[in-house]
């Protein structure tokens, strides 16, 4: 039997991208310098990484990039990231983190912009190990963009080929006609906006708003923001720093879960893109109805706020901090009573629009899921009506629906089977879980946000739970990140055979 | 003026006909038979060959001629034979075309393809239907000034409370006009003591609202509300301008068409119409449809018979109107004969608005009547004209008999005209003219 899959063409462009992980090293390495704490933990990954990646190099000169190879490739990319980006914690050895499982699930949440913990103690660890975390899921939030405009839609797998449909509304198809180009704009955006974001945070400092936002802090929550990905270095997220800088915080949440490529027409100059695009309308409205909802159940009942301020910055902040699949929290919504719980629990499913840095379900998905049910219901009325389902004017294809359909199932499929092993799992071990906490944790995992509730709250760890729960979860934000089908087409026979 | 007519089908030799009276007119035709037969006809010089040939348009005297319209069923041979043309002589080009392909580059560009003028069968027939499908009871509907005033031609039913009515009791709406009755295809200019009767057809012109207004509460009294509920069977060019000609007014109709790929096709570029992929012949869907509760409904497939079983089967299942697309101009009567409303010919329509065009100048804009026995027309009066300075009461007697004023428009308003009203010059004149008195009028006017 012969393997179809020319592994070595993916192992090879696997190499290329390991070959340059050297450089984002240098940051953590430069404070660990400046601080004077180890600097062992960051030289070995950059001598190793580049070693890994020029050996893997030499495995082939072929880079004709198919799909098959592509999806090897996409996927072993995240994991030797995470694999790599596993190295400086684990010779840190500082606290949670000096366990080999601990480790690895805290790089895979950071690679893949998740933001799930498994720190008990923050103060355990070395500013350098904490900016590292930040470091990678800047670097996750990059990854994912690539994926997104470059890479997924050559493969027609999830909302890209979507996202095509949405920019041929107007008239042009791509940005521009080359994808490197592309994605060279898109980056350039991202770049923008994470040093937008650390001068608005460090200005709100020098200004006197935000004491305790340092330049440290400033960099290191820039970084985990338009990433959409959650990564504090401090225990306490953001709830650490002053209202002025929460409010800061949301819009760049909001922008880092908006469609980059809209975006980048937007600052074009061309704002009727953002009126015209159905997804978009969307999005606000769903950032907009469920603050309204949580808003109001704080204000009815529960919360320990007192002004109508606080209570409309941390229903805003939660609503689009979970939407958005960033994961911050600017208060300990683990108090809040069921209703507004439930309320940010069901926000976990949304995401934000496709064609960002957001993870989960998005916005895409969810609005052709309803307009094709809406479709369908019309057509049960009248069965010979022939109805396309439109989105911003033009058709979507009837393929893509039914692909919408079933990525959308099997997530949720997936949710139900991660919550059912989280239950039996902690039960073996005899470790406390509810339902409603187990479904969080499984949720905030495979769709990437982060914290979720009860034990593994805003302000919580995911250390508590057994290794083999962590293994799979680390298994669950690989998968979703990349939207679930590179891993899953790995596993056919069928894809390997010839 | 010297025109050559290329293309004697039925479009050509209508054309034809009506230009020969005051034009030189020859014909070119790659048909022997037709040519000869038209020869015969009509006092008509009438050439055997082609009329896309260089050589063949010289000898016909393309270059001493003013104007070629290009009407054979072909889309193509019209184009090239107005793109020939246009190397020799300064001709005005006129081509007919049914794909609207031609015409939409022939807009977006003024003279592509060497034609000045071009008329798109298909457009055109889709705006008549939804003209006359607007207006309950209406066989014909034209607009003049503009659109400030309207002619309408209606069939008056049985039941319709004008039957038995003279003219004069009937002519009780402000800004209409009666100006003719149709008795069994006849037109007879409207006199006060004209007595209408069951299946005539009236021809009244005046402002779109009192159109409007006769055409609910005398036509058809039961259809008081506006007509909205209007399917299409037949996804062909002319369904589907028809539907995107409703969709713009902000009907939302239903087009039904069988082949399953068309339906997609249509579903996808027709957003505000409710397309069914169906066979329109089969009546339990009809029923199931309710479209016998349709205000009108409009066959269009691509072939006559079909349009004819489907309004039929329309009729017999109750709906109120029937509109088909008929494009063998010979069954027109045999159509309305049957029962169908309105027979639309799209090769009329075209002959229609090609001479309509000839014609401006003269005359600002013409409509036929009853196939030429009479016609609408719009003039500017200027100093000259009889109807200039004195009161209607008088002019109208230093013009024929048959002849009746519908409307005036002055500086876009429209005016009633009235025995005492005093036509202006400069002020646009709608009137109903005899098709044996035309010429007389038209030098008085």
């Amino acid at each position: 039997m012969r393997i179809r899959v020319k592994w070595r063409v993916s192992c090879r462009l696997v190499g290329i991208v390991l070959k340059w992980l050297w450089i984002p090293l240098l940051i953590p390495l430069g404070i660990a310098l400046y601080d004077g704490t180890a600097l062992i933990p960051f030289v070995v990954p950059i001598v190793s990484t580049a070693m890994l990646g020029l050996g893997l190099e030499q495995l082939t000169d072929e880079d004709d990039l198919r799909t098959r190879e592509a999806f090897l490739m996409v996927s072993l990319t995240w994991l030797s990231i995470a694999l790599v980006g596993a190295i400086p914690f684990l010779l840190a050895g500082e606290g949670a983190l000096a366990e080999p499982v601990n480790a690895l699930f805290e790089s895979m949440s950071g690679i893949t912009t998740t933001g799930a913990t498994v720190i008990v103690n923050f103060e355990l660890h070395s500013r350098a190990i904490l900016m590292w975390r930040a470091v990678i899921q800047w670097l996750g939030g990059l990854g994912i963009l690539v994926l997104a405009t470059a890479v997924l839609s050559q493969l027609s797998v999830g909302g890209a080929q979507l996202m095509e449909t949405e920019t041929q509304t107007q008239d042009i198809n791509k940005l521009t006609p080359r994808i490197s180009e592309t994605a060279a704009l898109l980056w350039k955006l991202y770049i923008g906006l994470t040093g937008a974001q650390v001068a608005v945070l460090y200005g709100l400092h020098l200004l006197g708003y935000a004491p305790e936002m340092t330049l440290y802090d400033a960099v290191a929550h820039a970084f985990t923001t338009v990433a959409t990905s959650g990564f504090s270095p401090r225990g306490d997220s953001i709830a650490a720093f002053s209202p002025a800088v929460q409010w800061a915080i949301i819009p760049f949440m909001a922008i880092g879960a908006t469609s980059f490529v809209l975006l980048y027409f937007v600052f074009q100059g061309s704002f009727d893109r953002l009126r015209n695009s159905d997804e978009f309308r969307f999005y606000v409205a769903v950032l907009g109805a469920f603050s309204l909802g949580v808003g109001g159940m704080l204000f009815v009942n529960g919360g320990p706020y007192t002004g109508i301020e606080e209570i409309a910055r941390h229903a805003i902040f939660q609503v689009v901090s979970i939407v958005t699949t960033t994961g911050y929290a600017s208060t300990d919504f683990n108090l809040w009573s069921a209703g507004p719980k439930h309320l940010l629990f069901v926000c976990m499913f949304i995401g934000g629009m496709a064609g960002s840095t957001t993870c989960s379900i998005k916005t895409l998905r969810w609005l052709v899921v309803v307009k094709a049910f809406r479709r369908d219901l019309f057509t049960a009325a009248s069965p010979s009506a022939v109805r396309p389902v439109r989105l911003s004017g033009s058709v979507v294809d009837e393929g893509t629906i039914r692909d919408i359909y079933a990525y959308t199932l099997v997530s949720l499929v997936f949710f139900i089977l991660a919550t059912i092993f989280v239950v039996i799992d902690a039960s073996r071990v005899q470790l406390t879980v509810s339902e409603f906490e187990a479904m969080s944790a499984a949720a905030a995992t495979f769709l990437n946000i982060g914290p979720a509730f009860g034990i593994a709250g805003p302000l919580e760890s995911y250390e508590p739970f057994p290794n083999s729960t962590k293994l799979v979860m680390t298994f669950l934000m690989w998968v979703g990140r990349i939207e679930i089908i590179p891993v899953l087409v790995l596993l056919t026979p069928s894809y390997w055979r010839s | 003026m010297r025109v050559i007519v290329v293309g004697a089908g039925e479009v050509g030799s209508s054309i034809a006909a009506s230009l020969t009276e005051s034009h030189d007119v020859i014909v070119i035709d790659v048909d022997a038979e037709k040519v000869e037969e038209l020869g015969y006809a009509e006092d008509i010089l009438a050439v055997e060959g082609d009329g896309t040939s260089l050589k063949l348009l010289r000898e016909a005297g393309i270059a001493e001629t003013d104007m070629l319209i290009a009407s054979t069923d072909v889309d193509e041979i019209n184009l090239v034979t107005c793109g020939t043309a246009k190397t020799v002589g300064d001709v005005f080009t006129i081509a007919r075309t049914r794909n609207t392909n031609f015409f939409d580059t022939w807009t977006e560009s003024e003279g592509a393809f060497g034609v000045d003028f071009m008329v798109s069968t298909n457009l055109l027939t889709a705006n008549d239907i939804a003209r006359v499908v607007g207006l309950p009871g209406a066989v014909d509907v034209d607009p003049f000034a503009g659109g400030l005033v309207q002619m309408a031609e209606f069939e008056v039913t049985a039941d319709s409370e004008l039957v038995g009515a003279t003219v004069a009791e009937a002519d009780t709406f402000e800004a209409l006009t009666f100006a003719a009755v149709v008795q069994d295809g006849d037109v007879r200019i409207a006199r006060g003591e004209t007595r209408i009767e069951a299946g005539n057809r009236v021809i009244v012109i005046g402002s779109p609202e009192s159109v409007q207004s006769f055409a609910r509460t005398v036509v058809s009294p039961d259809s008081s509300e506006e007509v909205r509920d209007i399917v299409i069977v037949g996804g062909s060019d002319i369904g589907y301008h028809t539907a995107k000609v409703l969709e713009e007014r902000g009907i939302e109709s239903r087009l039904i068409e069988r082949d399953a790929e068309r339906a997609r096709q249509l579903a996808e570029d027709l957003p505000g119409t409710v397309v069914m992929e169906h066979d329109a012949t089969d009546v339990d869907f009809l029923v199931g449809e309710h479209i016998d509760q349709a205000d009108a409904v409009i066959a269009a497939t691509d072939s006559d018979e079909k349009n004819l079983l489907v309004s039929l089967l329309a009729q017999n299942i109750g709906v109120g109107r029937t509109v088909a697309v008929l494009e063998d101009g010979q069954y027109a009567s045999l159509f309305e004969a049957i029962g169908i409303d309105i027979a639309i010919n799209p090769r009329e329509a075209t002959a229609e608005e090609i001479i309509r065009f000839t014609q401006k100048g003269q005359v600002e804009n013409l409509s036929l009547i009853e196939h030429r026995q009479a016609e609408v027309l719009e003039i500017e009066v200027d100093a000259e004209s009889v109807l200039t300075g004195q009161p209607i009461r008088k002019s109208v007697t230093e013009l024929p008999a048959e002849v009746v004023i519908g409307a005036i428009t002055r500086d876009k308003e429209h005016i009633v005209p009235r025995g005492d009203t005093v036509i202006q010059s400069g002020d646009h004149v709608i009137l109903f003219v005899a098709a044996d008195v035309l010429s007389p009028v038209m030098d008085l006017v």
